[in-house]
């Protein structure tokens, strides 16, 4: 089992979130985070799928994909010099004035901004990988279990330019 | 010229050359229809009920190797397709089916038969799609129709809503489209091919292994050729029974769990299996892990998603199956492999797949059909007589089978004749069904008796819903469970010793032909069955329904028990499981 990564250029029309979405659930593929916006071409969407699988599943998943009409392009990011990031808010509840000089000090090594907070509550915004984003997850949720709530947008990924490692 | 939409849905139909819809009414095609209304060049069929109306589109395209056209109402209209959508889908059919819609304003307010019907049909078929507006009606058409006919071909589901079918606009319908996103493989890769020859041409003891594929690609004829060219003996799947003659010297049998015993037992001890358009379903294979295992595998399929799904190959092939024929016929070159051809003779006439009994059998009756009609479309239903009917019937150039392999839908084979009769109005049509199957669909017997279509059929009454007995016979300790069709609320809880003096069968298959207008028969004795035949093919101007009352607990022979390898083969039920 392989964590693996893919883009998708897809008929920017109703129902293709619905399709690419309802072939994982139909042949019961593993699929972890998919996101979905518009393109600089309107007709034209673009996913980010984030999936775990062995190779020979992914293999069969890359064909299912490739089959549906509304598909354009399939691309396999998984061993690609790319970009990737996802969008995170960790909002931290009950804080006491000691929590949160924690948090700024945390907000200070993780280099994740606060963006808002008042006497009792800190919202973080995380813009970073998702294995950086589950290592914040797993500390904030350490030192303040319970009290955390957790917004977690999916990644977005795209081709490197001059690094051949990301 | 601003013309309506429902007005440029009759024109599309005639710009794509449909000659026969089949068509149901209902408030959100009541627009359709107005256009269809006094149409010449289209003829439009009134089944009886929408699954019989997909069905015998699907058995229209099959036979006729047209894309099959289906017209109904928005809701329960649209929803009754659903399982012929699935049943040709899986086996590659080209269909196009319009389903009205409520009006755009109102989709999502759960209007009055409303159903989201392209959210409902998405996993079961090619392509469906809403048209939401006007301007795109025709593209969509155009779109809808290329995409089921090309590649592997499928089933495209176009959802019509009321005010597009009444909104004015352009009469322009496109002569070719592209989709960007659909581009169907019409090459060969000739790298591949090379490799997979010389795989073959090192064998000493090659086999094909023809899938449903070939017939679908109408290659039957060059099929036959590369056989022969090549010496290299042939066996089928179900779906690709009559790739080459039966009759040929070359071919096997069929493979699988009930396939025939020297079928199996070649494709257990060839060194090369080399495979094209099949997808190595399950059926097929018995147990993985043993399948063809000494063997290198080389596949050729349409869909690369077929391809290393179920086995793992070593010369993996992306083609459409009479191109790729076609390329092999430039190279293939012929092997020396009598030993080999030599030892599958043997075992074919050690092993004959032969029901071996007395009484009235379904081998009887499929054997005379063999040499009453030549000239012929045979459509089976699912179950122990698709099953039969795949062991016994000869096919050729001349003689087709109809027959619903992946989905395996009950009710399948009596509208899929009608509409091969409707394809083929030259042809000799006959129905293998079952008492159970023939029940899921016999509303359309009305449409056969309107529309004069001379149809037999052949009703293989055990009073069982045969197969599911056989296996609970085999397999479950005799336990009938919800298998017996005679069973009155009278009869012993648990029964699973059918008698004389079990009660009666209902319906009387014979009066109710007979109600609806068509002629019934029933046989009970061997000597009969011929006489039967011909009289029904004397009855030209409607079905004829043959009632053949066979033996209540006769099995469909040899099998693969569940979870064995195809070396396996029950060839006698006798004493199994007791």
């Amino acid at each position: 089992m392989k964590k693996r990564w893919i883009c998708l250029f897809v008929e920017n029309e109703i129902g293709v979130l619905a399709r690419i979405a309802g072939l994982f659930s139909a042949k019961s593929y593993n699929l972890d985070s998919l996101t979905v916006g518009i393109t600089e071409d309107n007709t034209i969407s673009r996913m980010t799928i984030s999936l775990t699988s062995d190779d020979k599943t992914f293999e069969q998943i890359k064909k299912q994909i490739n089959r549906s009409v509304e598909v354009i392009k399939l691309v396999d990011y998984t061993d690609r010099p790319i970009h990737m990031k996802e969008i995170l808010f960790v909002r931290v509840n009950g804080c006491s004035d000691s929590d949160i000089t924690e948090l700024f000090r945390i907000s200070n090594v993780f280099d994740v901004p606060i963006i808002d907070y008042d006497s009792t509550t800190v919202l973080l915004e995380c813009i970073q990988t998702e294995n950086w984003n589950n290592d914040l997850i797993s500390l904030l949720s350490r030192k303040f279990s319970n009290r955390i709530e957790i917004v977690r947008g999916g990644s977005v990924a795209v081709d490197a330019v001059s690094i051949s490692e990301r | 010229m601003e013309i309506t939409g429902a007005e440029l849905f009759v024109k599309a139909l005639k710009e794509e050359a449909v000659t026969t819809l089949f068509a149901y009414p209902g408030g959100q095609a009541i627009d359709l229809f107005n256009a269809l209304y006094g149409e010449k060049d289209i003829d439009v069929i009134l089944p009886r009920h929408e699954q019989g109306l997909i069905h015998a589109a699907d058995g229209y395209a099959r036979s006729t190797g047209r894309v099959g056209v289906c017209l109904v109402t928005s809701g329960p209209g649209a929803t009754n397709l659903v399982t012929g959508i699935a049943t040709a889908n899986y086996d590659s059919v080209p269909l196009v089916c319009f389903t009205g819609q409520v009006p755009t304003n109102l989709i999502g307010n759960d209007a009055f038969q409303e159903v989201d019907i392209v959210g409902i049909t998405r996993s079961v078929c090619k392509y469906a799609v809403t048209v939401r507006k006007r301007e795109v009606l025709a593209e969509i058409i155009k779109k809808a129709f290329y995409i089921a006919r090309t590649g592997k071909a499928g089933v495209v589901v176009v959802d019509l809503p009321k005010d597009i079918q009444q909104a004015y606009g352009d009469d322009f319908y496109p002569k070719e489209i592209s989709v960007r996103g659909y581009k169907p493989s019409t090459s060969v890769h000739m790298g591949q091919l090379i490799k997979a020859l010389d795989i073959l041409c090192h064998a000493k003891r090659p086999v094909f292994l023809i899938g449903g594929g070939v017939n679908i690609a109408h290659a039957n004829k060059e099929m036959t050729q590369l056989a022969e060219q090549a010496n290299v003996p042939v066996i089928t799947t179900i779906m690709g029974k009559g790739a080459i003659p039966t009759t040929h010297r070359l071919y096997v049998g069929n493979i699988g769990i009930h396939g025939s015993y020297t079928a199996n037992w070649a494709i257990s001890n060839c060194d090369v299996l080399f495979s094209i358009g099949t997808r190595f379903n399950d059926r097929i294979t018995g147990k993985i892990e043993e399948f063809a295992a000494g063997a290198k595998i080389i596949h050729i399929d349409i869909d690369a998603a077929s391809i290393s799904r179920n086995i793992v190959v070593d010369v993996p092939i992306v083609a459409d199956a009479k191109e790729a024929i076609c390329s092999l016929l430039e190279k293939a070159e012929p092997l020396s492999i009598s030993e080999w051809v030599n030892e599958i003779n043997h075992w074919k006439k050690e092993y004959p797949t032969d029901m071996g009994r007395s009484g009235l059998t379904p081998q009887m009756v499929v054997q005379a059909i063999n040499e009453i009609f030549t000239d012929a479309v045979i459509a089976t239903d699912v179950g122990q007589n698709q099953l039969w009917t795949t062991q016994f019937l000869e096919l050729d150039e001349n003689r087709q089978m109809l027959t619903s392999g992946g989905l395996g839908t009950m009710g399948y084979g009596f509208p899929a004749a009608i509409g091969a009769r409707l394809g083929n109005p030259d042809k000799d049509v006959i129905v293998i069904t079952g008492d159970g199957g023939m029940q899921m669909n016999i509303q359309e017997m009305a449409t056969a008796v309107v529309y004069e279509l001379p149809i037999i059929i052949c009703i293989l009454n055990n009073g069982y819903l045969g197969n599911v007995r056989q296996w609970q016979e085999m397999f479950y300790d005799r336990r009938y469970s919800s298998t017996c069709m005679r069973y009155r609320k009278s009869c012993q809880i648990g029964c699973n010793t059918p008698d004389r003096n079990c009660p009666q069968y209902t319906p009387d298959f014979i009066s109710l032909s007979e109600s609806y207008g068509a002629k019934g028969i029933r046989v009970t004795n061997p000597a009969d069955i011929k006489d039967a035949l011909l009289s029904a093919k004397q009855n030209r101007i409607g079905p004829t329904v043959i009632e053949f009352i066979i033996d209540r607990e006769i099995n469909v022979m040899p099998i693969v028990p569940p979870g064995n390898s195809l070396n396996d083969m029950i060839l006698e039920s006798e004493g199994y499981g007791e």
